[in-house]
């Protein structure tokens, strides 16, 4: 493992109207780190997951991200956005398009790529996540495992150096959170630094360099999943772990 | 004389009159989908003042009659040297185009925001998203809406007769009056329209069905 930083989070706050979201977290992810987010709903890891892509914005705090502090006056975000690949819970791949052309538009469209690369780039990127043979199909004739290994294809395509996953698995049928989680597996293996929120705590253990327990929009507890399922230290993350486990 | 002879008989004029009534409506809406699609923006744009000015346009033309719009237009717009065809299509866009700012606003709300955050989180502007993702998705659902807009700009353009303009129903009055004979001609000129909602109706179906591919 990599000793350089890839985002440094300090005292970040973020609220929606009167509710406090996210109390001053303090988080840093070096490169070739897994870290996987835990926590009840309503604990703020999503947002915090959203913030470090600034699809929400702080209210205060520091994010520093590869050595840069990023704020929204003085950074193009959208360049910043290039660098980090998000994964949603609901897929939100383009319906319009095919397979391939959801995986190649944003390389086309803002990299400025040629077709002919984007689509050798892309065909590639749907080879490893074992969907080649379905580039042609509209979204909608997918199951969902398949759309979300489309997904990761396409934030892959702009060859991020962070990958966010905000709940992957969470919107799929029981047997197909498999295939996504061996995606994100070997995603963690080649050495991609990720930030995973999720409620699978196997996969947490098997893959995650370390895990970060939230509630109520602080981070509780942070440590070696194995340490931290454990032997959690607090008692709120015993209890959480009690009740999911 | 029965119906189809009159039918035929007439038919060169109201043939002319038929182009006439086709280009008001096409114009028309060519000229409206973009002032639709422009107070669209403003009433998505989240500036108060924007959204104000389009409320107020969106007031104007729904508060008042469209015979009423026509004849401000014609009046307004032939004093200054524009010809009666333009003053009335612009008064037709006018009209329309708030109904179809309606139509893109619905559409482009409609499409789940989270394609937006797709196009954002993989590094695309707020414009290339729309561009590229919320339009083509937001336009297949504004069609059939729009379709129907259509149809009821074509049937609209008759009030242009009222301000002199040369098409169908125009030429049913007037041959209604020569031939002191209102009935047959207004029975020919149903026809007419019929004709034309029918083509409207199988274009719309045709671009319809090839958008839909992908669903």
């Amino acid at each position: 493992m990599s000793d350089s930083v890839m985002i440094q989070v300090d005292k970040l706050n973020k609220s929606f109207g009167d509710l406090h979201v996210l109390k001053d977290i303090d988080m840093t992810v070096k490169e070739s780190d897994v870290v996987c987010l835990i926590g009840a709903s309503g604990s703020g890891k999503s947002t915090l997951l959203r913030c470090l892509n600034f699809l929400e914005l702080k209210d205060s705090g520091i994010i520093t991200f590869e050595g840069k502090q990023v704020e929204k006056e003085t950074h193009d975000l959208n360049e910043v956005r290039q660098k980090v690949g998000m994964v949603f819970q609901h897929f939100h791949l383009f319906p319009h398009k095919t397979v391939i052309e959801n995986v190649m538009e944003a390389p086309i469209y803002v990299k400025k790529l040629s077709k002919n690369q984007a689509e050798k780039e892309a065909l590639a990127l749907l080879e490893k996540v074992g969907l080649s043979d379905k580039k042609n199909v509209y979204p909608s004739k997918l199951s969902g495992g398949q759309k979300q290994r489309v997904a990761i294809a396409r934030a892959l395509a702009m060859k991020p150096d962070i990958m966010l996953f905000d709940e992957p698995t969470s919107a799929l049928d029981p047997e197909l959170v498999g295939e996504v989680l061996t995606t994100m597996k070997e995603l963690a293996e080649e050495g991609m630094t990720m930030i995973v929120v999720t409620h699978e705590m196997g996969f947490a253990r098997e893959v995650a360099d370390w895990a970060v327990y939230m509630h109520d929009g602080k981070i509780v507890e942070v440590g070696h999943p194995e340490e931290l399922f454990n032997n959690p230290k607090e008692q709120r993350t015993k209890n959480f772990l009690d009740s999911v486990l | 004389m029965d119906l189809l002879t009159k039918f035929i008989d007439t038919y060169p004029i109201f043939l002319k009159g038929m182009l006439l009534t086709f280009q008001l409506t096409i114009v028309s809406i060519f000229v409206a989908i973009f002032i639709g699609l422009f107070f669209a923006f403003l009433k998505i744009s989240k500036v108060k003042i924007l959204e104000w000015i389009a409320d107020i346009y969106i007031f104007l033309v729904r508060g008042t009659p469209l015979v009423v719009q026509i004849f401000i237009f014609y009046f307004g717009l032939t004093s200054l040297n524009i010809s009666g065809f333009w003053s009335v299509v612009l008064g037709l866009a006018f009209h329309n185009g708030a109904y179809i700012a309606e139509i893109f606003r619905g559409a482009i709300q409609s499409v789940d925001n989270g394609q937006m955050e797709a196009g954002r989180s993989l590094g695309m502007s707020a414009a290339l998203s729309m561009r590229r993702i919320i339009l083509p998705q937001a336009s297949r659902r504004a069609l059939p809406p729009l379709g129907n807009q259509f149809i009821i700009a074509l049937k609209d353009s008759s009030l242009a007769s009222f301000v002199g303009v040369y098409e169908l129903f125009n030429i049913a009055t007037t041959q209604g009056s020569i031939k002191y004979d209102y009935m047959s001609y207004l029975l020919i000129v149903a026809v007419y329209y019929l004709v034309l909602v029918l083509f409207f109706s199988i274009i719309v179906n045709l671009i319809e069905k090839r958008m839909a591919s992908s669903d």
